[in-house]
């Protein structure tokens, strides 16, 4: 078993992140004193920030490794971060531009000596409400990640990083995370695909296209919670109408509800069946932005419809394709709490129980709100994650503007 | 593929009739009708549903039966529905106005100022973007917990007052508004709130329009926050409300009342989209135009 003495690691990261960052700007000729300073700074800056609030803990003897691991992680993100920092400031400063964007020139600003009073005025509400209501609680989480808080009891304990490790040798979470990851990639395929195609036919010079629109929109206004009761009503294995007409028909009954792959195709068919409308109206707009002269002119270039949609529309698509896949994955990560709440409970066994589903039966049926926060606080950097993605993808493949 | 056709072939083929590139119509007609059935078949048999008795629910039969003054008695009367539809629609109209106003100002003071640092200040509320409600909904839980405020109205509306989405949709919004209008307002000698009121809102109701509707849905959709912070009857909201009649009728399998509560609680926000659906497309720039 070895041993890293905090003072020790702050040592070797203020080292290694001030040659990093010394060497990142040795391009410039000469030996950067102030970029070696800003990189020392950083690494400092980003042990302490890190380390400081757990008092090092996930150091100490008596922990494991995965403790160590995620403690050099964390310092590691964290030191990254700083870095990041430092070398756009330092980026800009050499270049000789300011740190701060010029303010907007933005030409009816309104002038007058009461003007900060008033900007306070309109600005404060909004930023109150979200410093007490989102901020605040996001500090929160992360700080109830690190301690033992029980539903009710007033008295809390610090564990160090006990909720994320036990999360990360949990085979139960491990299913709860791939399960959500499948009920996303389900309705993302299903929602978009035949969203797409109804896109399509709707976007067509049809007689009555808007009131096809009508007609195929209004799931969106449904709640998950009364999907889900629809979805009961149609596949519950014994009364189900579907069931009904299957044997009917084909004489099979299927177990909609009662068997693990059934009951999370249920869950993704009724959350696709909520979420497709939404992306019906986005792809209708996409399709409305792509000029009837490009597709024609691919026509009489001897394009068939099939390279037309794949090599035209489908490129010209992708901004919108992009935002709707982030929509209907994060719908996929929190909106299904309700569809599963109402069609499974989680169950067969706890065969649906997803991310989300768990933080619930964790933290308030269980009444461990620590293992909730840290749960809650992995799904954050998910969807993090996922945005970011979309952010960067969106910005490298946008489309050719026409 | 050919690069670029010779002019003697546009001319014969595009003059005739330009070809579509489409299957033909009918085919389209088609699928959309079959989208159309399938799509609305989950809510037109609740609706079925919602007017039988036990023994027509389980005779499957696809017309409307006898049970509807007796499921609606059920719903509205021992279960008290009508009480959960109240709250929905208070705290619903409650946010969305909340929602509008706040943002309506924070737009105003992010466009129509100067001063340093302001996409700090915008930056500091788009990025609650990144951040779902419900993931902070554990710690938010033992903030409102801390104020006192489970089993009231403010723990559903107070925390949804801010809302990045509507104060970037009003900072576009008024971006797009030539400036001319405010310098006009001001050698009139406006202020600012006036120009607000007089000016901005005229412009501005598709915008309103279109966060009207996303927040009324969002708020009257919401299940998992009312499920933690509201335990007593008399403030819970419809949703919950749908939920709980779920279990009261496991028993006796009794779907003709639940399917009542459904389609009653489909109905506000069906129409409020139904009856905003052309601001919404407008205020989200879905029917952009150039």
């Amino acid at each position: 078993m070895f041993i890293i003495s905090p003072w020790l690691l702050t040592a070797f990261v203020v080292f290694a992140a001030s040659a990093f960052l010394g060497f990142a700007f040795r391009w410039q000729g000469q030996v950067r004193y102030w970029a070696l300073a800003a990189g020392g700074l950083s690494g400092l800056l980003g042990t302490q920030l890190a380390m400081w609030p757990l008092a090092y803990c996930t150091f100490e003897l008596e922990r494991m490794w995965l403790d160590r691991f995620l403690g050099c992680l964390i310092v590691l993100v964290c030191t990254a971060f700083f870095l990041w920092i430092s070398h756009w400031v330092i980026s800009r400063l050499s270049v000789g531009e300011g740190l701060l964007p010029k303010a907007e020139t933005y030409a009816g600003v309104f002038r007058s000596p009461l003007a900060p009073l008033l900007t306070a005025l309109c600005l404060l509400p909004t930023l109150i409400i979200l410093s007490i209501f989102h901020y605040y609680p996001l500090f929160q989480t992360f700080r109830l990640g690190t301690r033992l808080v029980r539903l009710g009891a007033p008295k809390t304990k610090f564990v160090c990083l006990d909720n994320y490790t036990s999360l990360f040798l949990d085979p139960n979470y491990w299913y709860s995370l791939g399960l959500t990851f499948v009920i996303a990639l389900g309705v993302v395929t299903v929602a978009m695909s035949l969203g797409l195609l109804i896109a399509q036919m709707v976007n067509l010079p049809l007689r009555g296209a808007n009131i096809y629109r009508a007609l195929l929109i209004w799931p969106v206004a449904i709640s998950p919670v009364v999907a889900g009761v629809l979805f009961q009503l149609l596949l519950n294995p014994v009364t189900g109408v579907v069931n009904h007409l299957l044997e009917n028909s084909l004489g099979v009954r299927i177990p909609w509800l009662g068997h693990a792959g059934f009951a999370t195709l249920s869950i993704v068919l009724t959350a696709a069946w909520n979420q497709m409308g939404f992306n019906i109206l986005f792809f209708i707009a996409g399709l409305k932005n792509i000029s009837p002269e490009l597709l024609e002119a691919a026509s009489i270039d001897g394009a068939n419809a099939f390279q037309g949609f794949f090599r035209i529309t489908l490129p010209l698509l992708s901004p919108f394709t992009f935002f709707l896949i982030v929509t209907n994955t994060i719908y996929a990560f929190f909106q299904t709490f309700g569809v599963i709440d109402i069609l499974t409970r989680g169950g067969p066994v706890n065969a649906t129980v997803s991310a989300m589903y768990r933080v619930y039966v964790v933290g308030v049926l269980g009444k461990d709100l620590g293992k909730a926060g840290a749960q809650s606080l992995v799904l954050l950097l998910i969807v993090v994650g996922i945005t970011i993605l979309q952010f960067r993808g969106s910005q490298e493949r946008v489309s050719y503007g026409v | 593929m050919r690069m670029a056709a010779q002019p003697s072939e546009l001319r014969s083929e595009t003059y005739v009739k330009p070809k579509s590139i489409f299957p033909r119509r009918w085919y389209a007609h088609l699928i959309l009708l079959i989208a159309v059935v399938i799509i609305g078949f989950p809510l037109f048999y609740a609706i079925l549903v919602a007017t039988q008795t036990n023994m027509e629910v389980i005779r499957y039969q696809f017309f409307p039966g006898t049970g509807l003054r007796e499921n609606w008695n059920f719903m509205i009367n021992q279960l008290g529905l009508g009480r959960f539809m109240l709250n929905s629609l208070f705290i619903s109209v409650t946010v969305a106005i909340g929602k509008v106003l706040f943002s309506l100002l924070a737009g105003l003071g992010l466009v129509y100022f100067r001063y340093p640092g302001k996409w700090l200040i915008f930056g500091f509320i788009i990025l609650t973007l990144m951040t779902p409600t419900d993931v902070l909904a554990i710690a938010l839980f033992r903030l409102v917990n801390a104020f006192h405020w489970a089993d009231t109205y403010a723990a559903l509306t107070v925390p949804f007052f801010a809302s990045a989405t509507s104060v970037f949709l009003f900072r576009q919004h008024f971006k797009s508004i030539p400036p001319e209008l405010s310098e006009a307002a001001q050698l009139d000698g406006a202020n600012p709130f006036q120009f607000l009121f007089k000016v901005l809102i005229p412009l501005s109701w598709s915008t309103i329009g279109a966060i009207v509707v996303i927040m009324f849905l969002d708020t009257w959709n919401q299940y998992l926050w009312p499920l933690l912070i509201i335990r007593s009857q008399e403030q819970q909201v419809v949703q919950v409300g749908i939920a709980k009649a779920l279990v009261e009728i496991q028993n006796d399998q009794a779907y003709g009342p639940l399917m009542m509560g459904a389609v009653l609680a489909s109905l506000p926000p069906l129409i409020v989209f139904l009856l905003l659906q052309k601001q919404f497309m407008k205020g989200f720039a879905l029917t952009r135009d150039k």
